[in-house]
């Protein structure tokens, strides 16, 4: 074959490969009017279009709430399953598909509350995947009832006179932990940061943890606002090693940190800051390892080597009359 | 007594091995002189019991290997302790191992013992109070005590003696430290092959195979462990020799095929890999967690992995999310754990999602009895899901059937898409039971990860409107991206809260139990076609039922028995089965209402679970009798109670 015959081909080939954002599109979203949900969702599929992710080499988790409708949107796998639970579905998928990419969507309330567990379990192996908690501070599926992350005093369905505990602060958690491999946060108001930052998640192998803070306009209507109309109360988090702000977005958001996502203590820090806002990548490292199970060498296992080893097995077991026998 | 004495002349002695130390062939040529005067049997019940930490379970399960080895039958089973460290010297912490062995091939662990070996009279003393002795039992107990420091436990050891004798017991009081301490410095490390030795002796069991025995038990340790084992060994089969007049032969049977000898938790774990699974989520939970162990220790071989997971919730999601992602995985627990799981099995059926699931029962309720044998979750296995949750439930029968029941439930849960609970119990768990030794089917495997592109416009959801089976999707293959989800959902496996298409997915998933149904065969009756009781069981007592059937028979009673190895769906022809019978009877170890308590009537009774199952199935007036005392059911008991139950007049 000659090189100008090829090259249409291949051309052809390549374009068929591109993946394009209606690409990643699944079922027409239902949250409601101004729900941060949708500026997130539409962060992440164009996260799926620059990296080219194979739809179906894709997989999304996510548990129950509003924001665990997610997968339904995405035009990839997608795992809906139970209320807290999404994580160790997420990790067993991984466990079982190395191939796979997985991302995990999980609520305030998925996350923080019915599956405190498995965050702080999921958070310990490590497992390679993307987790983001969509976080709103409020149960938004069930209609209006405090959740963990709420904040002090919030009059909500279930706290009428509003809440008296302290909420969670779930990076400040996450960091608490040892294995914690890399933890972020994101406000749905700054969509190109919620790309960016998801993007450095994704790149990361380990587990990243990403908050993403959410409004939720219908239950706690203009709880962010005045982080959304004055920037200044915003504090974005650059380094090389974490993200770079862009000079469009930056001459918005002046109040600026080189913050190195290897400074485990300063991450503690800003962690615990509610006003400004940090966004960005606060932790960051990449010496810890994964869980990886004893799954045996990374070779094929063919139904011969299983039967061999299964004889090998009944070896150990097995008893041959010695002396007995031959009445 | 059950042991019967046979005709000596019928069972000559033999030369065994050609073994050719001039060591061995001395105690072979002495051992085979008393072989002449040895009592024939056909079986007898030995039990080796100590404090914990002495070594009985391994003494115990040598003496089983090496009988097996031999070609008798044998079944073991642990006497556990609830505490790990419990006191020394107290009736609750008398840890050891019951061995029955015998000519014929063993089904369970019997009745009385025939045999004990006491370490001290207190451990002695709680299979006392749990009337686990024959009458005339022969008692093998360390004379150490009689003369203890302490007066206390001088008296008390002397006065159990007295008791024991008065009842009519033949009791061998054993210098059995003082022996021990003339080879090695802790007696304490050691006692228990000495009694191997002894109880090789006196069933003149081949010595050549205990040393290789117990070369193998110790094969991890240094050689100097082994060779003082050894000499242990060969001290006690010496001492038993020189000075004790006692001396049988259990003719094995004529059994040439390899027999594999493993527990009912090792028998899952080979079932497992055998079956292709390669992942198995667990949290630790008492009786089931020793499959676990076993397959830590060798999954990684076949490519699998055992995980330990945060809790039973996630170790069930863990499970669900590898079967989604690949091949059928499994989660193993027991009764605390699968009320747990119950959700997340919930999830699987509705997402139709394969998974198996085994509970190795332990007695319940709540943190009930945890070493303890019960057969408390059959009704709980196959309703335990909120809506209509229908999966499969089966149950093992035997340690052998602990294996091939994994094998089936993999290629169940895969074929139908749903969920496959497997019910052994505690008293499958450690016991061990020779079967023949699988022959490996690279069939039972499973299939490979499909990840060919789907055909365009392919429902994720295709409900066969007559089976209600539908291909899955696995990430991976192009063009089946869908949405997988637990609620309500149409074949696009889109959110769906129509009425129609509601019930459309519960039809079609009630309608795989059916499909699966159609191709189960009927279970053979055991013992005549119809008669005057069917005694009905499920899993781990069939045994002892059958055994308790063939004593009655053998009375001349018309009794046969059917064991149910599916629950749920039931084969079909059950039902004419029962018809064929006067009466029908499960017996069951798990609680029901006795009709002798004064508030109890037919109108409030309680069932035992499986008759209420029947009963609801089938409309037959099906009685039950069960037990819950922790412990596996005896034939003798059984066979007592179907004997009351036959004199009851009327019903
Ligand atoms: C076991 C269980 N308990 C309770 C619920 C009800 N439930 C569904 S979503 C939810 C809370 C959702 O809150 P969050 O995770 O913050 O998600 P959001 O809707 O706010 O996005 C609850 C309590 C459930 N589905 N399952
Ligand atoms: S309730 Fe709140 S979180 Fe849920 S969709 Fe509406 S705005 Fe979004
Ligand atoms: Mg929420």
């Amino acid at each position: 074959m000659t090189m100008d015959a090829a090259a249409p081909h291949c051309l052809l080939g390549m374009f068929d490969e591109d993946y394009t954002l209606d690409d990643y599109k699944g079922a027409e979203p239902r949250w409601c009017v101004g729900c941060g949900d949708s500026a997130i969702l539409a962060a992440v599929q164009r996260l799926c279009r620059d990296e080219q992710l194979a739809p179906e080499k894709t997989v999304f988790v996510s548990g129950i709430g509003c924001s665990s409708r997610f997968p339904h949107y995405m035009h990839t796998y997608g795992f809906h399953g139970l209320h807290g639970r999404a994580l160790p579905v997420a990790e067993g998928i991984k466990l079982q598909r190395p191939d796979l990419h997985v991302f995990v969507i999980t609520g305030d309330g998925d996350c923080c509350s019915i599956g405190t567990a498995h965050w702080i379990h999921a958070i310990r192996y490590n497992m390679d995947m993307t987790v983001l908690v969509l976080d709103n501070g409020i149960y938004g599926l069930t209609k209006n009832q405090a959740s963990p992350t709420s904040p002090l005093g919030l009059k909500s369905n279930t706290t009428p006179q509003g809440t008296v505990l302290e909420p969670i602060n779930p990076i400040s958690v996450t960091l608490g932990i040892r294995n914690a491999s890399f933890v972020a946060q994101a406000v749905d108001w700054i969509p190109e940061l919620v790309h960016d930052i998801v993007d450095a998640a994704f790149q990361h192998k380990g587990l990243s943890f990403v908050r993403v803070l959410q409004r939720c306009p219908e239950y706690l209507d203009g709880r962010y606002d005045a982080w959304v109309k004055d920037p200044g109360k915003m504090l974005l988090l650059n380094h090389e090693n974490g993200i770079q702000t862009s000079p469009a977005l930056a001459s918005v958001y002046k109040n600026h940190e080189i913050h190195d996502p290897a400074d485990r203590n300063r991450a503690r820090e800003i962690a615990s800051t509610s006003d400004p806002i940090p966004v960005g990548v606060l932790y960051r490292n990449q010496s810890i390892p994964c869980y990886e199970n004893p799954r045996g060498p990374d070779r094929l296992y063919t139904p011969d080597v299983v039967k061999g080893v299964l004889e090998k097995e009944l070896d150990r077991f097995t008893i041959q009359a010695v002396g007995g026998g031959g009445d | 007594m059950s042991t019967q004495i046979l005709d000596e002349t019928r069972q000559p002695a033999e030369d065994v091995t050609n073994a050719d130390s001039s060591a061995s062939r001395a105690d072979k040529s002495r051992s085979a002189s008393r072989d002449k005067d040895a009592v024939i049997l056909e079986e007898h019940i030995v039990e080796v019991i100590s404090d914990s930490g002495e070594g009985a379970q391994r003494c115990g399960q040598s003496f089983g290997s090496i009988a097996a080895r031999m070609g008798n039958g044998i079944w073991t089973v642990e006497i556990i302790p609830a505490e790990i460290q419990p006191p020394a010297r107290s009736i609750a912490g008398a840890s050891g191992i019951r061995i029955r062995l015998a000519s014929r091939r063993v089904t369970n662990g019997g009745d009385e013992a025939d045999l004990i070996v006491a370490f001290n009279e207190q451990v002695l003393l709680k299979r006392v109070r749990d009337n686990e002795l024959k009458p005339g039992c022969i008692v093998l107990i360390e004379n150490k005590w009689r003369h203890d420091q302490d007066a206390g436990i001088a008296a008390s050891y002397a006065a159990t003696i007295d008791k024991l004798i008065a009842d009519g017991h033949g009791v061998h009081e054993i210098p059995m430290e003082e022996e021990c301490l003339r080879y090695v410095d802790n007696a304490k490390r050691g006692k228990n092959m000495f009694v191997l030795g002894m109880l090789s002796a006196i069933y003149s069991l081949d010595l050549e195979a205990a040393r290789n025995q117990v070369a193998f038990a110790f094969a991890k340790k240094s050689s100097a462990v082994v060779e003082s084992n050894i000499k242990l060994l060969n001290a006690g089969h010496e001492w038993a020799l020189e000075n004790l007049d006692m001396c049988f032969r259990i003719p094995p049977s004529d059994v040439h095929e390899p027999q594999i000898v493993v527990n009912g938790n090792v028998s899952l774990g080979l079932g497992l890999m055998a079956s292709g699974m390669e992942i198995c989520a667990m949290y630790p939970i008492t009786p089931a967690t020793s499959a676990s162990h076993y397959l830590s220790d060798v999954f990684h071989n076949v490519g699998g992995a055992v995980h330990q997971a945060e809790d039973e919730i996630a170790a069930c999601a863990f499970a669900i999310g590898a079967s989604y992602a690949g091949k059928c995985a499994a989660t193993i627990t027991s009764g605390p754990g699968f009320a747990l799981k119950q959700e997340t099995i919930g999830l699987a059926v509705m997402a139709e999602i394969p998974l198996v699931v085994i509970n190795v029962q332990r007695g319940g309720p709540s943190t009930g009895l945890p070493t303890k044998a019960e057969q408390g979750d059959l009704l709980f296995a196959c309703f335990g899901g909120h809506g209509d949750t229908p999966n499969v439930v089966m149950a093992a029968a035997d340690i052998e059937d602990c294996f091939y029941s994994v094998i089936a439930a993999r290629k169940i849960a895969e074929t139908f898409n749903t969920v496959v609970v497997v019910l052994t119990d505690a008293s499958l768990a450690s016991a061990q039971q020779p079967y023949p030794r699988p022959k490996i089917d690279t069939d039972w495997l499973a299939p490979p990860i499909n990840q060919n592109a789907v055909p365009e416009g392919a429902k994720p959801y295709d409900w066969d409107a007559t089976t209600g089976l539908a291909n899955r999707f696995i990430p991976g293959q192009p063009n089946g991206m869908h949405c997988l989800t637990g609620l309500a959902h149409d074949r696009m496996s889109r959110v769906a809260y129509e009425p129609d298409i509601n019930e459309e997915g519960m039809r079609s998933r009630s309608l795989k139990l059916a499909a699966l149904q159609k191709t189960l065969k009927t279970p053979l009756v055991y013992g005549g076609d119809e008669g005057d009781m069917l005694i009905v069981g499920w899993g781990s007592t069939k045994g002892a039922i059958e055994e308790a059937v063939d004593r009655l028979r053998a009375d001349g009673h018309k009794v046969s028995s059917l064991h149910l190895k599916f629950l749920q769906p039931m084969a079909s022809g059950i039902g004419d089965v029962l018809k064929r019978f006067k009466r029908v009877l499960t017996v069951e170890s798990n609680w029901s209402d006795s009709l002798d308590d004064t508030i109890i009537d037919e109108e409030n009774r309680r069932y035992s679970e499986l008759a209420w199952l029947l009963r609801a199935r089938y409309l037959v007036d099906i009685d039950c009798w069960s037990e819950v005392r922790g412990q596996p059911l005896k034939p003798g008991v059984i066979a007592t109670a179907i004997r009351e139950k036959l004199h009851q007049k009327g019903k």
